[in-house]
């Protein structure tokens, strides 16, 4: 199979720029428009979070964008009906992440058909382990040519690595370091030993570095181990700025990726 | 039928370890070397005299006389408020700052509700010399202050947790987010049967003391080890675990589990989770959990802070789906009857929440040469402040 995502790694395999936004925040119907906006201003891949009651591996500004949200009556069935026609609109690679249980509860099989006919390309959900994966929804994954993206850490063995990389079909998402998103302390993008120790293994899979990614220089040094990086919990910040949405992205955008040019 | 853990970690359907990769290798350094540690004769030796000596064990079966003529059945209370910091929980706690120590962890992580298991933590923790952050949602900071007083003079450092709804499933978020921050020198105490494989399984073997104890204490007593019935509050349910466990694969012991109804079960105030809750996932464990259509987590209500929790232990989802424990919801009002009904019939002032499992007893339909065995959880010295206000002594 191929989908946008991995077509997006064979056209460009460097410095790829992907970028997390909550879906429904700042506001509900912000969803569509800020897919726009940030295919617009030149990002590769976009990550669409469905927010959660409980977001355990996110810190606060991920946490209270999902807080807001909510608040603001986002759900599954809502964004699905936002997403309706977003293929006549763009064909950037989009990746829906979120939470087990809230796709639990709108049934991970029909979730995965939706999401399919929509033209969502992957999944990451964090706390969906990877041996249930394995035994129960990996085929149902494959069926609606969805990637499911796992993460690894600076923690994980290698023979985890190599065997999460056998199961996966689109990018590795590489935890900068240990911690929840949004950590900014600069130990997070300098664990060169982790990235050179995972480039060193020769895995099928292209890997994305994301947590702690937040401006031009944590994503340069990204970008020099890795196909790219992935910036959330900082864009929220952006979105929450004055001015208008479109100003906000395309300010915020440009900051990260001007030191490319330069 | 079987109730103990299988080799996956699951309960029947339930249990299982649902956490993100970054936990993973905390988890399975857990899961690899629990059974093995706990194994060891040091550490036997080392956990039963402190269980003796520290804690005060064995806790005493008690038979309740006048409590057994007001109801015609034979009532013995498992005094689990006897332990040193005033309940069952320094059971658990004690044995995994043992296990912390073998696994060489230096910094002690937990979360907290009422404050039970935050002093029980804090009380290891200082004797045992390690650093101990306890996370305790700001809303139940302000409601539990001389719990917070008590961990602060044991040492501890209390950190509120502000993000959600501020009580024990936001502060157990917070314990989790911080233990993905810290994943090689820190070590989480989970307070109760909840939380990713092997914790329920952990805290269960922890608290099974609870169980063991009473089967030799029975069988001096009555002549038999097995009662009628066991019956215990469950919010996340470690104490019904500990006083289940030595009899789950015994069917002729009915097992009766007592949730928090709170205000009334239809009232949207509530913590009963076998009745309201639906399947679903809460800290790294598939079990029934309060939840909306949507599959965001809802908060629950109880009078008694160690009953509001979301969700249940995976054993218990399991206990409840199977059929093998009854299960049964007191209202905060029938609770508050029940701590005065102890408190005049017998001397003992108990727990908001054990007080739930004591208000069941009049639904069992026990017999008078039946026998029924209350686990009473904890004392009510933590809760003299709702009695107080909800009684109004002064008044009467």
């Amino acid at each position: 199979m191929t989908n946008r995502i991995q077509q997006l790694f064979a056209q460009k395999p460097e410095g790829l720029l992907s970028v997390y936004f909550t879906a429904g925040y700042p506001n509900l119907e912000d969803t569509v428009p800020i897919i726009l906006e940030l295919e617009k201003n030149g990002v590769d891949l976009i990550e669409i979070g469905m927010p959660f009651s409980d977001p355990l591996a996110d810190g606060p500004t991920i946490q209270q964008s999902s807080q807001v949200a909510l608040r603001n009556w986002m759900t599954i069935p809502k964004l699905f009906e936002q997403l309706q026609d977003i293929r006549r609109h763009t064909q950037i690679p989009l990746v829906l992440m979120g939470y087990l249980n809230p796709v639990m509860q709108y049934s991970v099989e029909r979730f995965l058909q939706k999401a399919s006919e929509i033209g969502i390309d992957g999944l990451i959900l964090p706390d969906l382990p990877l041996s249930d994966y394995v035994r129960e929804y990996k085929e149902l994954f494959e069926k609606h040519q969805l990637s499911n993206i796992f993460l690894i850490t600076p923690q994980t063995p290698e023979q985890r690595i190599r065997e999460i990389d056998r199961h996966s079909n689109g990018f590795i998402y590489m935890v900068s370091s240990a911690s929840v998103t949004g950590g900014t302390t600069e130990r997070s993008v300098v664990n060169t030993a982790y990235f050179e120790r995972v480039k060193a293994l020769g895995l099928r899979n292209p890997g994305i570095i994301g947590f702690g990614i937040h401006n031009r220089d944590t994503f340069t040094q990204a970008c020099n181990h890795a196909s790219g990086a992935i910036i959330g919990s900082a864009f929220i910040k952006a979105l929450a700025q004055e001015g208008s949405l479109q100003q906000n992205i395309s300010t915020f955008i440009q900051s990260i990726k001007q030191e490319q040019i330069a | 039928m079987k109730y103990q853990v299988d080799d996956n970690g699951f309960y029947g359907r339930f249990g299982g370890a649902y956490v993100p990769e970054m936990l993973y290798p905390n988890v399975e350094e857990l899961r690899q070397n629990y059974l093995k540690i706990m194994a060891e004769p040091d550490f036997q030796e080392e956990l039963q005299v402190l269980l003796r000596d520290y804690v005060g064990r064995p806790t005493p079966l008690y038979f309740a006389k006048r409590l057994s003529e007001k109801y015609k059945t034979n009532i013995y209370l498992k005094r689990e408020d006897l332990n040193h910091t005033g309940a069952h929980k320094i059971n658990n706690t004690i044995g995994q700052i043992l296990l912390a120590k073998r696994l060489g962890k230096t910094r002690i992580i937990a979360e907290t509700g009422a404050g039970q298991h935050g002093v029980a933590t804090a009380t290891v923790c200082a004797l045992m010399n390690l650093e101990c952050i306890v996370y305790m949602g700001e809303v139940d900071i302000q409601r539990q202050a001389p719990n917070v007083a008590r961990m602060k003079m044991l040492g501890a450092t209390v950190v509120p947790a502000t993000s959600g709804s501020r009580t024990l499933k936001d502060a157990t978020n917070e314990a989790i987010r911080d233990w993905i921050n810290n994943p090689e020198d820190t070590y989480y105490i989970i307070g109760s049967v909840v939380g990713p494989h092997p914790y329920p399984d952990m805290v269960a073997r922890f608290q099974a003391v609870i169980s063991e104890e009473m089967k030799a204490q029975l069988q001096e007593k009555t002549g038999s080890e097995n009662p009628d019935y066991v019956v215990a509050c469950v919010g996340g349910g470690s104490n019904a675990a500990g006083a289940f466990y030595h009899y789950l694969d015994t069917p002729e012991v009915k097992l009766v589990a007592v949730e928090a109804a709170g205000l009334g079960i239809d009232s949207g105030e509530s913590a009963a989770t076998s009745v309201l809750g639906k399947e679903g996932i809460i800290h790294g464990s598939r079990t029934l959990l309060m939840q909306t259509e949507d599959g965001q987590v809802t908060e629950p209500y109880s009078i008694s802070a160690g009953l509001d929790y979301p969700g249940v232990g995976p054993l218990h989802a399991h206990l409840h789906q199977s059929g093998r424990a009854i299960f049964e919801s007191i209202t905060d009002e029938e609770a508050l009857q029940a701590v005065l009904e102890l408190t005049r019939l017998e001397g003992i002032i108990p727990a908001l929440e054990s007080a739930h499992a004591l208000a069941a007893i009049g639904r069992l339909g026990a017999k008078p040469d039946e026998v029924v065995v209350i686990n009473l959880s904890g004392r009510g010295d933590k809760d003299l402040s709702t009695y107080l206000d909800r009684f109004k002594f002064d008044d009467k």
